[in-house]
């Protein structure tokens, strides 16, 4: 028996059924507490093109989607062709054989073929290609049948006893006939005797953004974000959130920013194109002084770019975002459990310090899907709403005195909510004076805009020190540094692993807190590093020059990927072997899946 | 006057609110004799008039001449972007529905670069009182031309004359949802304060466009000129919840522009008020935040 480390993939065009055998399977790992990630490589059609879901689970948490698949299920002929030929020795293909002719296999790949014919013949409707596929594999990773049945069960409850046993009679023959045809593989699908929970980065957002009390969410739908939406439209009733869909990303922002001013956590997401529309009003929030929250999932861009791709190529665009100068919090969660985490986290420093925070998340994480030990969900998080007065609406009158934007040494000044007796104040985009009065035109003054321009500008010093700095994960002596951001994480640990078998001992740098950037940390970090190399999803390394803008660090090396698929493991170790040997400065891997 | 704006004000309301209470911390730096001051003065003379207590007015504006209204006013304000204050008087309204929010701004903030978050506001009957001060060219950017500015106008940006047909406020306003849509003079205070009012104590979307001359840059629609061509509606028999009326008025234009209440319509609730968030409980800025455990747990389970 081999440690459990499957992946299963199930392949087709749009509109054919590969979500439903998708969440099948990801629901019956996760009950038996093992460990699931799923990518779902689509297009931005309805029916039609070629999508190809990777489900991936083990004992141990699973990182990425890996370089192999295991268990091949296309429900047409094009996956079947497409992907035949990464199959490796031991791995199996089941495919209804009535509509799907079946390519030169590999060595070792065992050819499934099942006739939908032969065996439902007196069923229709198209899934049943799907019932069938999906009961065979359960019978080659030796799962109790009863477990599909009930799960079927529930499935079809709503249609009537009569749909129920039909589907559990299509589930049999598919599952009795794999029993007598086909060889089992070698694996054992423990029962680890806990559950886990299973879900994708859209919803662990837009749940931190529950936990951190948001009660105004606004959005324009933008895929890869749209999920955050939905799943906030869903709840907003049972959490008591405002939840609107608004007109256009430029009505998002300012809306939120409108709600922030009243006194509610708000927040909103979007991709690079909507971001981009925001740019203007995340300046005024930061000029007003009102906190929000953005999350730009990004997509392989420019422009409309590839809407169901991904990339971290707007890493400039939110750093840049708006004109002028002024103080911003960047962070880029490094998997789904953290998109989480980072929401309550992040809403407690912008009210603190009392300007827009984004958080910079992209399609592999927002889309991706993955267990999480539900005790992570942690709902019960620490608030800190910063120094507002009269947040209840009472607060001792002040008689007119309040200055909003007074001068303070944190840069943060005390904030009062309309409605509050004692504290009317304007405020504005304007550059104004502490108490709010414009001084942007015939009352400019040089000294006062700078006092107020620095006021805001020190919040970021505040900030620093309230971020962990960021730690090199795996030995500390090793070969090589693997440097990366956001969602990259999973990948390069499980690359770090492969190289480890390699002979070539690798950590990781993993950068979380963009802005402010924890620079002398890094140093620090990176100098007693002997080769650094930065992995990153884009062309022109964007997080290579921000680094060597704030450390000075040039790496001696950089693997990058923008063709719009995540990495796998094995790309990055081609490209930290071709590096180390002195092949090239610069690797970018070919992605041999077409999808 | 909306309930919920009451009991706001029943904390404070032995105050009496005089207009001098609602002066700004510094004088406008408007151009002499510039339309805009009459609406400033109407404004705090509505709010005088209604009692409202300047603690419970957000006055939000976008940005030009006419924008930096909420900066000479005693009340909560938000001086915003251009062509963004309905789209933050919206969150704002949505975030505390207990505010009596009011939106200033001028004819090119408005119906130019706002012009999707002004139509969609008003579909969604979001309760505001957006009150637009209408000199048909831009101010502060030194006279170009307006989204309202007539055909044939000579500006900075038409030297030879615009060619473009001008946006009429009020049919649109009408057609996209708003219900109460008003159109004043600053030549006509006491109208303009009564149609302020009216638009205060409107729960819903009130328009109120205002012919606000532009002295500096406006040469064609001056004072004078709305002076000979404006007539009352009240006195050429109008029935303001006469929809088809109210559309053929808004379309004159020429030696008669009528000003007035065109159009109002109370029997559709405002967009707070469908919204099953926010019920009967407080404004949503007041709640505590934090998720129950029962509920934690319903969210979890779901992902099980
Ligand atoms: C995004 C953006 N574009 C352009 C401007 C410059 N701008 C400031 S005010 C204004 C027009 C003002 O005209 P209007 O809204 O009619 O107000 P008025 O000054 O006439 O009262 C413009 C174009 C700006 N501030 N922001
Ligand atoms: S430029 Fe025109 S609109 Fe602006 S203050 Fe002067 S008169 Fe008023």
């Amino acid at each position: 028996m081999r440690r459990l480390d499957l992946a299963i993939g199930i392949g087709g065009a749009a509109g054919q059924g590969i979500a439903t055998p998708g969440d099948i399977l990801a629901r019956i790992f996760v009950r038996r507490g093992l460990h699931v990630n799923a990518y779902n490589a689509y297009q931005s059609i309805i029916r039609g093109g070629h999508i190809f879901l990777t489900l991936r689970t083990s004992d141990q948490p699973v990182l990425s989607q890996g370089d192999k698949i295991d268990v091949l299920m296309p429900l047409n002929q094009d996956t079947m062709n497409r992907h035949l030929k990464l199959m490796r020795a031991g791995s199996a293909v089941l495919f209804n054989s009535d509509t799907i002719k079946p390519g030169v296999v590999p060595d070792g790949v065992q050819l499934c073929p099942f006739s939908v014919k032969a065996l439902a013949p007196t069923t229709r409707g198209d899934l049943v290609q799907n019932t069938l596929a999906l009961a065979a594999v359960l019978r080659l990773i030796k799962v109790e049948f009863e477990i599909l049945e009930e799960i079927l069960t529930l499935q079809f409850r709503r249609k009537g006893a009569a749909a129920v046993a039909e589907n559990v009679g299509v589930a049999r023959a598919g599952y009795d006939y794999a029993a007598t045809h086909f060889t089992a593989l070698p694996f054992s699908l423990p029962d680890t005797g806990k559950r886990l929970a299973f879900f994708e980065g859209n919803q662990a957002l837009a749940m931190g953004g529950a936990a951190a009390g948001v009660r105004f969410y606004c959005a324009y739908p933008m895929s890869p974000s749209s999920g955050v939406l939905h799943w906030m439209a869903r709840h907003a009733r049972q959490l008591g959130i405002m939840v609107r869909q608004v007109e256009d990303e430029i009505g998002v922002i300012n809306m939120a920013i409108g709600a922030a001013h009243t006194g509610c956590r708000a927040m909103c997401a979007t991709s690079g194109g909507g971001f981009a529309l925001m740019s203007e009003a995340l300046g005024a929030a930061a000029m007003m002084e009102i906190p929000v929250v953005c999350i730009n999932v990004q997509r392989a861009g420019p422009a409309t770019g590839v809407p169901t791709k991904t990339e971290q190529g707007d890493l400039w665009q939110v750093m840049g975002a708006g004109q002028g100068d002024y103080p911003r919090i960047i962070v880029a969660p490094t998997n789904i459990g953290d998109c989480f985490k980072v929401v309550p986290t992040l809403f407690n420093l912008v009210d603190k310090f009392q300007c827009p925070g984004i958080i910079l998340s992209d399609l592999l994480l927002s889309e991706g899907r993955s267990s999480i030990d539900p005790a992570e969900l942690d709902f019960n998080v620490p608030i800190d709403r910063g120094d507002v007065v009269g947040l209840n609406g009472d607060g001792p009158p002040v008689n007119g005195g309040f200055k909003r934007y007074l001068v303070t040494e944190s840069g943060v000044s005390p904030r009062a909510l309309p409605g509050t007796p004692g504290y009317v104040h304007v405020v504005a985009t304007d550059e104004h004076d502490e108490d709010g009065v414009l001084i942007s035109d015939e009352f400019t003054d040089p000294h006062k805009r700078q006092a107020i321009h620095e006021k805001r500008m020190r919040k970021m010093d505040g900030v620093l020190p309230l971020l962990a700095p960021p730690v090199l994960h795996g030995p500390a002596d090793a070969h090589v540094t693997l440097v990366g951001w956001g969602s990259t994480e999973g990948v390069i640990r499980e690359a770090m692993q492969q190289l480890a078998e390699a002979g070539i001992v690798a950590n990781n740098l993993q950068i979380r807190w963009l802005v402010p950037l924890h620079a002398e940390a890094i140093v620090s970090i990176l100098s007693r590093c002997r080769a650094v190399i930065i992995v990153e999803n884009n062309y022109s390394g964007q997080f290579a020059r921000y680094l060597r803008a704030e450390t000075g660090i040039v790496a001696g090396g950089h693997i990058r990927k923008y063709d719009g698929e995540p990495f796998m493991p094995h790309h990055i170790v081609d490209g930290v072997t071709a590096i180390l040997a002195g092949s090239t400065k610069r690797y970018v891997p070919v992605h041999e899946i077409q999808v | 006057m909306k309930e919920t704006t009451m009991a706001t004000m029943a904390q404070t309301e032995h105050v009496k609110v005089t207009v001098k209470d609602l002066k700004g911390k510094v004088d406008p730096d408007w151009c002499p004799g510039c339309g805009d001051f009459g609406v400033l003065a109407a404004l705090k003379q509505a709010i005088a008039e209604l009692g409202l207590q300047p603690h419970t007015v957000l006055t939000i504006s976008g940005i030009g001449c006419s924008s930096n209204l909420p900066g000479y006013l005693n009340t909560y304000g938000m001086h915003t972007l251009h062509g963004r204050a309905l789209a933050v008087a919206t969150g704002a309204q949505l975030g505390n529905h207990h505010l009596k929010i009011v939106v200033t701004g001028g004819d090119g903030d408005g119906y130019g670069i706002g012009g999707n978050h002004f139509v969609h506001a008003m579909r969604r009957n979001v309760d505001l009182t957006y009150i637009v001060m209408n000199n048909q060219i831009y101010g502060l950017t030194t006279g170009q031309l307006s989204p309202t500015s007539s055909k044939g106008m000579n500006t900075k940006s038409t030297p030879f004359g615009s060619v473009e047909n001008p946006v009429n406020p009020i049919p649109l306003a009408i057609a996209a949802g708003a219900t109460y849509v008003a159109r004043g003079f600053t030549g006509q205070q006491k109208q303009l304060v009564e149609l302020i009012k009216g638009g205060l104590q409107h729960r819903g979307f009130a328009l109120i466009d205002t012919f606000s001359p532009c002295v500096t840059y406006n040469h064609d629609n001056t004072h004078e000129f709305f002076k000979q061509r404006t007539r009352k509606l009240e006195e050429m028999g109008h029935d303001p919840t006469d929809v088809h009326a109210a559309m053929e008025k808004g379309w004159l234009w020429g030696e008669v522009i009528p000003i007035g209440l065109f159009w109002r319509r109370q029997d559709l609730p405002a967009l707070d008020q469908l919204e099953p968030v926010l019920g009967a409980g407080g404004p949503l800025a007041h709640r505590p935040l934090g998720v129950a455990p029962d509920i934690a747990r319903a969210l979890i389970a779901e992902l099980m």
